[in-house]
């Protein structure tokens, strides 16, 4: 196998997700391209890990699979709160902070 | 670029794994296609069950690699908390479930371009610099126990940043959602 076809899998996923984040308007829907982002980055530590043989990568993904726990959490939490406050979850209904 | 890398695939003397192969591209069309649905579908909830379909190739992919612990991991963490609390959030928000409210903005030709363009230079970029490196045939699946000696040796500090990083997280979400 070669390391090239995982390395261009994850960055297909990692554009993905950027176009997600960028095009969406739902609060949600933008936390789960962050997702996709997130687990091409994954991809990315366990076949750099497997092609040197070192433990090391897969370590970093555990950590990077924490903070994206910790992350959708904290990210769902600033959405209903949004929600809470201005019954949308649209993203371009909520400039306040906009000059 | 996709010459460059067929012809590193096959100039090679190294042993070409056949029914890896297949399984990888099997499973790398089935998440690109889902990953595609994931930002363009019109429906909240197929989105996360999209997303599940990426995250479960993710999975597969990471056993393709001999990465045992992160597969199980990724299905018990992203699979089992992250797409239910993702589903808990499309309920408490009454997100639209008819598929009739727009879900992208009107500029996301510019979303496409921007992701494109980021596509072709990555793509270049890995094509050029890791165009022959290959993961070793031998490949056997990671122990462990290798895993864990490491985490709790060599990397235990950071390992305690991300506990305490996590109660953080608990704290700020109940802090944040709570009703006051």
């Amino acid at each position: 196998m070669l390391l090239n076809q995982f390395l261009l899998l994850a960055a297909a996923l990692f554009c993905i997700g950027v176009y997600g984040v960028i095009s969406r308007r739902n609060g949600v829907m933008v936390l789960m391209s962050i997702e996709l982002i997130l687990n091409s980055v994954n991809i990315n530590l366990v076949a750099f890990s497997a092609m040197t043989g070192a433990v090391t990568g897969q370590v970093f993904a555990l950590f990077v699979i924490a903070v994206a726990a910790a992350e959708v959490g904290v990210g769902l939490a600033i959405v209903l709160a949004i929600f809470r406050n201005y019954r949308t979850v649209d993203l371009d209904d909520v400039d306040l902070m906009k000059g | 670029m996709i010459g460059t890398l067929l012809a590193a695939a096959q100039n090679a003397d190294a042993p070409t794994l056949v029914a890896q192969n297949i399984s990888f591209g099997i499973i790398a069309a089935v998440m690109i296609y889902s990953a595609v649905r994931v930002v363009t579908t019109a429906n909240v909830v197929h989105a996360a069950f999209f997303l599940v379909m990426v995250l479960a190739g993710a999975a597969a992919q990471f056993i393709l690699l001999g990465a045992e612990f992160i597969a199980i991991t990724q299905v018990l963490v992203y699979i089992g908390a992250i797409v239910v609390l993702f589903l808990f959030g499309i309920m408490l928000t009454k997100a639209p479930m008819s598929g009739e409210e727009k879900l992208s903005r009107d500029n996301w030709p510019l979303g496409v371009l921007t992701s494109v363009v980021l596509l072709g230079v990555l793509g270049y970029s890995l094509v050029d610099g890791f165009g022959g490196d290959r993961i070793p045939a031998d490949l056997a699946p990671t122990d462990t126990r290798v895993l864990s000696d490491a985490i709790f040796s060599q990397y235990l500090i950071p390992f305690e940043v991300i506990s305490v990083l996590l109660l953080a997280a608990l704290i700020g979400a109940i802090v944040i959602a709570r009703r006051d």
